[in-house]
């Protein structure tokens, strides 16, 4: 499954990024695995440890199994002085858990993040492709709440 | 061609879709049908509109009114009083329109001139509104040292941040013989506070393409990236289209008008770094390493991507240049003062009543933009200070407003332009909580190269949280600046030369709040 993604694209180290984007947001549990590690460095022929090198030094990847929705919440001095810490205090009540940390059923994955360009809706966050803006505690309990029915 | 009555832009943008534009157009549609309008009232996608309004937001022509926050349940009134009878539904119209500034929508234009006006998506409409005339002017009838001479001329200035004149750089890049060389456009916005550029790639992505293509046939670049971030899903989407539109017209490609000249633009994505915004850092990303900054010099402009010239240049300084090609450097320079020629487009938010982007004048005060454009305060609140620049930015205080923006004027402050992003603050917000939360942000985005900026931005973040616990000295705010000055001095990039800007300018400007809070 792997080797299908890195076939899409010519086997050149300026590839690394895209290839590991695609793997993660087709990966159901939205990161990079050892394995795919290995698929990848066999295909670009790039030794693992650049690929970890790189893997951990953006912010978009992660090398933990995560939840079916990842949540990115702002944290940036605009969200910020919006009152992005009540949201924070309010996501972590609902779901039971830290930033970094997934909900036993795997449903969701709370992290933070930097400036997501949308500062004219702050406070803002990000579940998986969708932005959600103008936060208040009431309505972030609605948005969580229409994800969980949907799920 | 069909003639209408009237024309509903219909913003489409990060917001609209998020608020449910796609059922909202459909119903829209149905209801102007319903209301046998259907050849009198011409529904229109476009993009950001160049106002702010939340949710879904109209602008209807040829009232030039403008709505925000309309809701699917509305749309039958909407149509009904406003498109049937000519009654503009006054609750939910953006209430600036009309009243407090006659000037709104009205800007000097140049970056956002077809913002919200024409179809971002249709190549045709770009065309229809003159678009790539420049691009065939500059192929056809110029040399490409006459096309860096007309830039210069014009004194376009890097809209990234620093400033550096955009003709100059070119001209480091044109002469020089080589095999290949690149044009990599900086598109990995990431500054706080700043949504500029996505709002240009959303509204006019041909316009940033035909940048591109002028700039590449200037320096001799067959191959152009756009590095975006990865957030950026619309104008990937939007950027991607337009490529393959232009390479269907034959407008990209090889072998361009018959000229002989071959180009071709590819997108890559960034993985979200702050740090990738500094150029050489980005080159490095592009080439699928770790984003760390290099040593300078050699500069980019001779040894960038794969050892090869290139230029990098931010989506806005290269969205400047098609005007500047097709209407000539003196026409540009009309705009702007005589050291900073141009516009700048400006992002206001916080607490002002519509917060927004605009594009003024180089030079226009900063209470102009927020007064004018931004609306002012927010209905009782009271200004404090603005955050000018974002993060890498500077806190001015109510007695800097008159400043002028330009790279000149700001320069005397020791503040900086930088992105065009404005932040502002009311009475009962915390300069020091704000510090705070700018430094937690450098101690994040610190990439690790060199010690200064891994160490001293650990230890700023440090510093300002026990003073924000009201456990700090007057000591510690004097060790926060000793910090900052020698990350300045010695670090290896922009990202730990800027903590020092925030820090500075928030203490000298705001010292009564730190003697307060240390002394509690």
């Amino acid at each position: 499954m792997y080797k299908e993604i890195c076939t899409k694209y010519a086997p050149t180290k300026d590839n690394l990024i895209s290839i590991l984007h695609e793997i993660q947001d087709t990966h159901p549990q939205h990161y990079i695995s050892v394995d795919a590690v290995k698929a990848v460095s066999d295909y670009l022929k790039v030794p693992e440890n650049h690929i970890y090198g790189v893997l951990t030094f953006y912010s978009m990847y992660s090398t933990e199994p995560r939840g079916k929705n990842i949540i990115r919440l702002c944290e940036s001095p605009p969200c910020y002085i919006k009152g992005s810490e009540n949201i924070l205090r309010k996501l972590k009540t609902i779901l039971g858990v830290n930033v970094g940390e997934t909900t036993k059923d795997g449903k969701f994955t709370l992290e933070l993040c930097a400036c997501l360009g949308v500062c004219g809706n702050a406070p803002v966050m990000m579940i998986n492709e969708d932005v959600y803006g103008d936060l208040t505690e009431e309505k972030v309990e609605d948005i969580i709440e229409k994800i969980r029915g949907r799920n | 061609m069909k003639y209408y009555r009237s024309h509903v832009l219909v913003g489409i943008n990060e917001t609209s879709i998020a608020a449910g534009v796609e059922p909202f157009l459909k119903a829209l549609r149905a209801e102007i049908s319903k209301a046998g309008l259907a050849d009198e009232i011409n529904v229109l996608e476009t993009g950001p509109l160049g106002f702010f309004g939340k949710g879904i937001c109209l602008t209807v022509y040829p009232e030039n009114l403008n709505y925000e926050e309309v809701k699917l349940e509305d749309i039958p009134e909407l149509v009904n009083e406003h498109f049937l009878k000519g009654r503009p539904v006054s609750r939910l119209l953006l209430d600036t329109t009309g009243t407090f500034s006659p000037k709104f929508n009205y800007e000097n234009r140049i970056v956002l001139r077809n913002s919200g006006i024409i179809d971002p998506e249709s190549i045709d409409d770009y065309i229809g509104a003159g678009g790539y005339e420049a691009w065939e002017k500059a192929l056809l009838e110029m040399q490409p040292m006459e096309i860096v001479e007309e830039v210069k001329a014009s004194g376009l200035r890097g809209r990234g941040g620093a400033g550096f004149p955009a003709g100059v750089k070119w001209s480091f890049t044109a002469p020089i013989e080589a095999p290949q060389k690149y044009v990599v456009v900086n598109a990995d916005e990431g500054e706080p506070g700043t949504f500029k550029d996505r709002l240009i790639m959303e509204g006019d992505p041909h316009q940033l393409l035909e940048g591109v293509m002028i700039c590449s046939r200037a320096v001799g670049a067959t191959k152009a990236y756009i590095y975006i971030r990865g957030e950026y899903k619309l104008c990937i989407m939007r950027l991607q289209k337009a490529i393959d539109d232009a390479k269907n017209y034959g407008i990209l490609g090889t072998n361009i008008f018959d000229s002989g000249f071959d180009l071709d633009i590819e997108i890559k994505i960034g993985a979200g770094a702050y740090v990738c915004g500094e150029e050489t850092a980005l080159i490095e990303s592009l080439e699928g390493n770790r984003g760390h900054p290099r040593w300078k010099p050699p500069f980019p402009g001779v040894k960038g991507l794969w050892e090869a010239p290139t230029v990098v240049n931010n989506v806005e300084t290269l969205a400047n240049v098609p005007f500047i090609i097709a209407k000539g450097a003196d026409e540009y320079k009309k705009y702007g003062t005589p050291e900073c020629t141009g516009t700048k487009v400006y992002t206001i938010l916080g607490d002002v009543a519509h917060p927004g982007l605009c594009e003024v004048d180089m030079g226009t005060t900063l209470r102009t933009i927020i007064n004018e454009y931004g609306g002012g305060m927010k209905k009782g609140f009271k200004f404090k200070a603005a955050l000018v620049g974002g993060a890498a930015g500077v806190i001015l205080p109510d007695r800097l407003l008159d400043v002028k923006m330009d790279f000149a004027s700001l320069n005397q402050y020791a503040a900086v332009l930088g992105s065009g992003a404005i932040m502002v603050m009311n009475e009962h917000q915390s300069v020091v909580d704000v510090l705070w939360s700018i430094m937690r942000f450098f101690r994040h985005e610190s990439c690790g190269k060199c010690t200064p900026c891994k160490t001293g931005t650990q230890q700023l973040y440090r510093l300002i949280s026990k003073i924000k616990k009201g456990e700090g000295t007057m000591d510690d705010v004097d060790t926060m600046l000793l910090v900052a000055e020698t990350m300045q001095q010695t670090s290896f990039c922009a990202l730990g030369q800027s903590p020092i800007m925030a820090i500075r300018s928030a203490i000298e400007n705001f010292r009564d709040e730190f003697i307060a809070i240390t002394q509690k």
